[in-house]
């Protein structure tokens, strides 16, 4: 089999791989809800005062970002059935993108509320300002900002890592291209195709995720006014 | 079985598989630093031209995925009569994607040089090469070893990828030993732990280490 590439043989496969993507999507937005608030609760976790709790935290954080992501949806997906419980190929890969994405975006969340300034928390107390009023008026306009290229960052890196559940069966755009190129004996294509796709959406999402950060700045600057 | 008799069983394999993961994460950081010191600069170029591959470059590998990478590299270079075995794609997929990220910290490290320095090296009537050499570089260099680090870790876990494509690294041994015996837990588990060692007390204590050293040097410790 040589370089050979068949156009025919593209356009038959293109609306299979289309379907994958729409696929790909969907478990990159999941993941990456479920990532937002679970990796809410890390940050948060680790704000708590109690220093055991908070060491914990940090360390199962660190675990779950210095290991292989592969390895834990294997890890996800094997274990459960080992003690009963068996997990469909979507909701395993969910979990453990979910949970893998969450280390990351926890330290996002850490770095942005840690980065405002001491003298705004106590300014919050000094003009006696409810906790609510304290996070909805003053804390989250100045670290929603200074989350947002991180947490963008990691919507696109939670994107391209989806590939990565094929390896469970889930049928997002890898899978689709592996079934295609074992049943037809062609990877060329497939494989080629799966690539342009990635590009064709990592590429303008990332454009569009700087305009929208650069938006958000922009429409808290002015609101801050009153 | 218990777990110590699991280690026991099957510890040896854990260890081959580890200094297989650890061959290819070293020869792929290689690579990737080779890749990222280049395509740093060149984007740092006055022409247009050598700017724009390296754009190309980096835009191309931070775009699509490095399980697509791998694969393309291992199924179908080959039809285009370039023929490689599994652990050569591996280290060659793992490095010139994490060589696109390293780039941009190139670029990054770079570009955080204050430009009094530049000036500084210029009024003293430095040789651009020397300037690069004994001025720039090694203030960029130190401003960018803690995202390095970080970045080789990601490089370690990438490695784990090789696995797909048969590379009988750490990753593959855990799957072929859960195959074998069904301890899921042990055999996933072990693994996980051996790369959170391998992050945490080799490369995170390598990299403040070479950090320590290196603004020592400068003076600045």
């Amino acid at each position: 089999m040589a370089f050979h590439w068949r156009w025919d043989f593209t356009w038959d496969i293109l609306p299979q791989l289309a379907m994958g993507a729409l696929n790909t999507l969907l478990a990159a937005v999941l993941g990456y809800l479920i990532a937002m608030v679970i990796g809410l609760g890390f940050a948060l976790l680790q704000r708590t005062g109690i220093w055991t709790l908070n060491r914990l935290v940090r360390e199962v954080v660190e675990f779950i970002r210095s290991t292989p992501l592969v390895l834990q949806i294997f890890f996800v997906f094997y274990v459960g059935p080992q003690f009963g419980l068996t997990l469909m190929p979507w909701t395993a890969g969910m979990i453990a993108i979910g949970l893998h994405y969450a280390s990351y975006l926890s330290e996002v969340y850490r770095g942005a509320l840690d980065a405002i300034p001491r003298g705004q928390w106590e300014a919050c107390r000094a003009l006696n300002l409810s906790p609510q009023r304290t996070y909805a008026g003053v804390i989250l306009p100045q670290a929603v900002p200074a989350a947002l290229p991180g947490m963008g960052n990691y919507l696109i890196g939670i994107f391209k890592d989806t590939p990565m559940l094929s390896v469970i069966g889930v049928a997002e755009l890898m899978h689709t291209a592996n079934a295609i190129g074992g049943n037809n004996y062609r990877y060329l294509e497939p494989y080629t195709l799966v690539g342009l796709i990635f590009l064709l959406i990592s590429l303008p999402a990332a454009f569009g995720i700087r305009r929208f950060e650069s938006w958000v700045r922009r429409a808290l600057g002015m609101g801050r006014g009153h | 079985m218990s777990y110590l008799e699991f280690l026991e069983e099957f510890g040896a394999r854990y260890l081959d598989g580890s200094l297989i993961t650890l061959i290819q994460a070293v020869c792929s950081s290689i690579l990737a630093i080779a890749i990222a010191a280049t395509m740093g600069l060149m984007r740092l170029s006055h022409l247009w031209g050598v700017r724009a591959i390296a754009t190309c470059y980096v835009e191309f590998f931070r775009g699509t995925s490095l399980l697509v990478q791998l694969y393309w590299i291992y199924y179908v270079l080959p039809l285009f009569g370039v023929p490689l075995d599994n652990f050569t794609a591996g280290i060659l997929g793992v490095g010139m994607n994490l060589g696109a990220y390293g780039a941009e910290l190139v670029r990054g490290g770079i570009q955080s040089v204050p430009r009094g320095q530049y000036e500084a090296a210029i009024a003293l009537n430095m040789s651009p090469i020397g300037r690069m050499r004994r001025v720039i570089m090694p203030q960029a260099i130190l401003n960018m070893l803690p995202p390095w680090g970080t970045l080789l870790i990601e490089l370690l876990k990438g490695t784990a990828l090789v696995s797909l494509i048969s590379v009988a690294d750490l990753m593959f041994e855990a799957k072929q030993i859960n195959g074998s015996t069904y301890l899921s837990a042990q055999a996933f588990g072990t693994a996980l732990v051996i790369y959170y060692i391998m992050a945490r007390l080799i490369i995170t204590p390598l990299m403040r280490w070479s950090e320590t050293l290196l603004s020592r040097r400068m003076g600045r410790a």
